[in-house]
């Protein structure tokens, strides 16, 4: 980043324009727009309108009737979707959730307030489906533009779709739907993000949104089965797209793929490998995320499909997933409607604890912390704390499984069994009201670099808070987007503070038969060694 | 801009009413602009609804604002993460009855080089404050409609009165809905963050209500009309036998005109947030989508990269790597 911190924070104005929102300009500002879909990603999922196109350029070589297409389907989303209708209609502007949206705390642009967001649209919806739209500016309407569409689309992006809006709305219009609803129509014209499509076409082709082969996730397994011998002294034995296994087991591939995901991923096979439990990977199935949710209602569909139909292939009898977060709203709210029914699955059932997870009974997946959480209730796990004592934790409620499910004490049970020293961030910063990490969505590309610090402000300024009082130096979290862009955020605004998944923290304490443990899942010397080898 | 033009309309409209009722056109204003209006309130508020009730929920998506119904001995949070339609009710109830996710609102600042959120309830207030004597201030109104008097209307002024200052008695409620009406335009003029995303449709509607209240309060307590004639002729319209009675005031005529113009222009505005609220996925919906397969009347056929594709492409790579595949 060019920018200082204090330089970067000091800038920020909450103080709205003198113009009035209509009649100021967009601007494409670098560092605050991502990069445009390269045609070959376009094309190889069937996407239209694919072209070389530069957002930064005057001409987005859209078609020649892209009015018409974005207005039809504009229409056509208003038909199928009553919480499009509903949330152009009923909102009275009364700007409760205008400094609630991370974006706008961190940037002070007025259109990232999540009211003036919706209104980018709202404005359009007046003009041409309502009657009084008719009058234009005086009833809030507007003509659809290539300057208007682009201002939608600059926006769309500087959305995480995180709902913390949606949580003080009080009819709970939630902004993540209206900007689900503009990336929809955004997507007819062709125009994705190059970071988003990018794992659209991957994930359509090898499974995962990394495009990682069989032979590269093997390898990279291979790599985490070493290290995982070379520190606790025990060899797991993962299985891939292996038929009849009891569990298929779904994550996130950058948690097979970069640090310091890999450490939570060690740290669910460890766990796996302790229990004996029956279950397979699949290289087919190898993306529990989904970045078809944030591109349209159909590509989500299609990338999610797989799930459901590699567990039917194995013959499993049901689906366990692992740490992250829209991968989870996905799950929870949306797999069983679009993909299901899985009547060739069973309903969930511990095979350690025999807890029926009848949370789960319909959609057939569980998500690991409530499988871990189980299993530490009915004491099936034996920790050794004192092995996190190098860490000080806090916990980062991820916004899909907060606001999209209500995951808050499962995690935070392991944690406080798996740890000594845990501490919570403010109130206002955590679970329901939990900030983004600034780069959900398909948001975390590298040429937005500066916005999505801005963005990650909220949750780094509570981050701070707890390192100072408290003396926290690890934030914990269970979602992989958080894992990949937290440690850049955290370096920046705050320092010396760490990133780690949940299970990473329980692979650690966890006391396996015949370990010979002298590091953690990191190759760090574990906090008593570490007192030894100063001795010595 | 919007302002400006939303203070001029209510101001025009008050005029119209006020010369319609100098030039006696009592049967315009009394009788056909009320029925007119009712009948657009009617029609527009059922359109509306309907309109939405055509548009499917296709996906489950509460906002969930508490833990999960999950394992049976963590504690899950009924109201705000509600996992059954009784729950669903109470938050419903909540909501719509003591505006819940108002009074969660916070403030934002930045101090000392950090952020704080400060708790921030006086919108929750000013809104409650609002609704809640508004709603008041319309029961009163049936007085007007029945006759006998439904005891309980009376039940609802006494209350309403029991300060038993002056006479006739102060009604609390519509001093606090004109207090509450105008901390609500004040902070709309004089937040500028909620200034700056106001349109006239947001001044419009408040100008509209101070105005009615204003004229109430005026014809109560200051320039007073004959009431018994009053009565008569809401009484007509009540009962569909119309009469127009000679000698009520002007004022009478304003504040019933203004009331017309709230209720024809209801249902074309924001202020069906009313009917809205009742239908919003985001708050109607139980959280338990894992449990209860919620069905998409449009689920689209897509298509799909299926697994024999993929083995196709890979089948070498998979083979060499000992992982099993369908076609050796």
């Amino acid at each position: 980043m060019a920018k200082k911190p204090n330089e970067l924070f000091s800038g920020i104005d909450h103080k709205p324009p003198r113009t009035q929102w209509m009649d100021t300009p967009v601007e494409m500002k670098k560092g605050y727009f991502c990069y445009g879909a390269k045609p070959k990603n376009l094309e190889y999922i069937g996407f239209p309108n694919a072209r070389e196109w530069n957002p930064a350029e005057a001409d987005w070589k859209l078609a020649s009737n892209w009015k018409e297409i974005f207005l039809e389907g504009m229409e056509n989303l208003l038909k199928k979707f009553r919480s499009f209708r509903l949330f152009m209609d009923i909102c009275v502007r009364c700007g409760a959730c205008a400094d609630k949206c991370h974006f706008f705390i961190g940037t002070g642009d007025p259109k990232n307030m999540p009211v003036l967001r919706a209104e980018l649209l709202r404005s359009i919806y007046r003009r041409y489906f309502t009657v009084a739209g008719k009058l234009g500016k005086i009833a809030g309407a507007r003509d659809l533009t290539e300057d208007v569409f682009k201002e939608l689309w600059l926006y769309a992006y500087q959305c995480t779709e995180c709902r913390r809006c949606s949580v003080f709305c009080p009819y709970g219009i939630d902004t993540a739907e209206i900007t689900m609803m503009t990336r929809e129509l955004i997507n007819l014209l062709g125009c994705c993000t190059e970071w988003i499509s990018g794992p659209l076409a991957n994930c359509y082709r090898t499974g995962n949104h990394l495009g990682l082969q069989p032979h590269t996730i093997t390898s990279n397994f291979e790599y985490m089965i070493d290290d995982i011998e070379s520190y606790t002294g025990i060899r797991v034995e993962p299985t891939f797209n292996r038929k009849g296994a009891e569990i298929l087991f779904v994550t996130p591939s950058a948690d097979f793929f970069a640090e310091p995901g890999i450490f939570t991923c060690m740290g669910y096979l460890l766990l796996f490998h302790h229990l004996k439990l029956d279950y397979t990977w699949s290289t087919y199935a190898s993306e529990g995320g989904n970045f078809g949710f944030f591109t349209s209602n159909e590509m989500m569909k299609r990338l999610n499909s797989k799930i459901y139909a590699e567990a039917k292939r194995l013959g499993v009898k049901w689906i366990l997933g692992g740490e992250c977060g829209h991968m989870w709203r996905v799950l929870h709210q949306y797999m069983d409607t679009m993909n299901g029914p899985a009547d060739f699955l069973q309903e969930p059932v511990s095979p350690i604890t025999g807890t029926k997870f009848e949370n789960a009974k319909s959609t057939k997946m569980v998500h690991i912390t409530e499988f871990t959480a189980d299993l530490i209730r009915n004491n099936k796990l034996k920790f050794d704390p004192s092995r996190n004592d190098n860490v000080i934790p806090t916990f980062h409620d991820s916004c899909n499984t907060s606001r999209g499910m209500g995951l808050f004490e499962e995690p935070r049970y392991i944690i406080n069994n798996v740890c000594n020293r845990f501490h919570e961030m403010p109130d206002n910063t955590i679970r329901e009201q939990t900030f983004c990490c600034g780069s959900g969505s398909g948001l975390n590309a590298g040429e937005i670099e500066e916005m999505r610090m801005l963005g990650g402000l909220p949750r780094a300024n509570a981050v701070k808070y707890v390192k100072e009082k408290n003396g926290v130096n690890m934030l914990s979290c269970i979602c992989a987007i958080d894992r990949a862009v937290l440690p850049p955020l955290i370096d920046y605004w705050v320092g010396g503070v760490g990133v780690c998944g949940v299970h990473e923290l329980v692979g650690n304490a966890l006391i396996l038969e015949g370990e010979k443990r002298e590091s953690d899942l990191r190759g760090e010397p574990l906090p008593g060694a570490e007192e030894k080898e100063e001795v010595e | 801009m919007g302002m400006l033009f939303s203070l001029v309309a209510v101001l025009v409209l008050t005029a119209i009413a006020y010369t319609g009722a100098s030039l006696n056109l009592h049967g315009i204003f009394g009788v056909a602009v009320p029925y007119l209006a009712v009948l657009l309130f009617l029609g527009g508020f059922i359109r509306k609804v309907i309109t939405w009730g055509r548009s499917p929920v296709p996906f489950h998506i509460p906002t969930t604002c508490g833990q999960q119904k999950s394992l049976p001995w963590i504690k899950h949070s009924r109201l705000d993460n509600p996992s059954s339609t009784l729950g669903v009710i109470g938050r419903m109830a909540l909501e719509i009855l003591l505006f819940r996710s108002l009074f969660r609102n916070l403030k934002t600042e930045i101090t000392d080089g950090k952020l704080t959120y400060g708790s921030s309830k006086w919108l929750w207030l000013g809104s409650l404050a609002f609704h809640v004597s508004f709603f008041v201030v319309l029961i009163r109104h049936l007085r007007f409609f029945t006759e006998p008097v439904l005891p309980w209307v009376n039940t609802f002024d006494a209350v309403d009165g029991f300060m038993q200052v002056g006479v006739p008695h102060l009604l609390l409620t519509g001093v606090i809905l004109l207090a509450a009406g105008g901390y609500l335009l004040m902070r709309r003029i004089f937040n500028q963050q909620v200034r700056y995303i106001s349109l006239a449709a947001d001044y419009f509607p408040l100008f509209l209500i101070l105005g009615i209240a204003l004229s109430g309060i005026l014809m109560r307590y200051f320039i007073k009309v004959d009431i018994i004639k009053v009565k008569e002729l809401t009484m007509g319209l009540a009962t569909f036998k119309t009469t127009v009675p000679e000698g009520i005031g002007a004022i009478f005529f304003i504040h019933l005109f203004l009331i017309s113009i709230l209720f024809a222009y209801f249902p074309f505005s924001k202020l069906m947030h009313l009917g809205g609220i009742f239908l919003s996925p985001t708050r109607n919906l139980a959280n338990n989508s894992r449990a209860v397969r919620h069905v998409n009347p449009w689920n689209p056929k897509v298509k799909l990269h299926t697994y024999e594709e993929y083995e196709d492409e890979f089948r070498e790579l998979m083979k060499g790597e000992g992982i099993p595949v369908e076609k050796e």
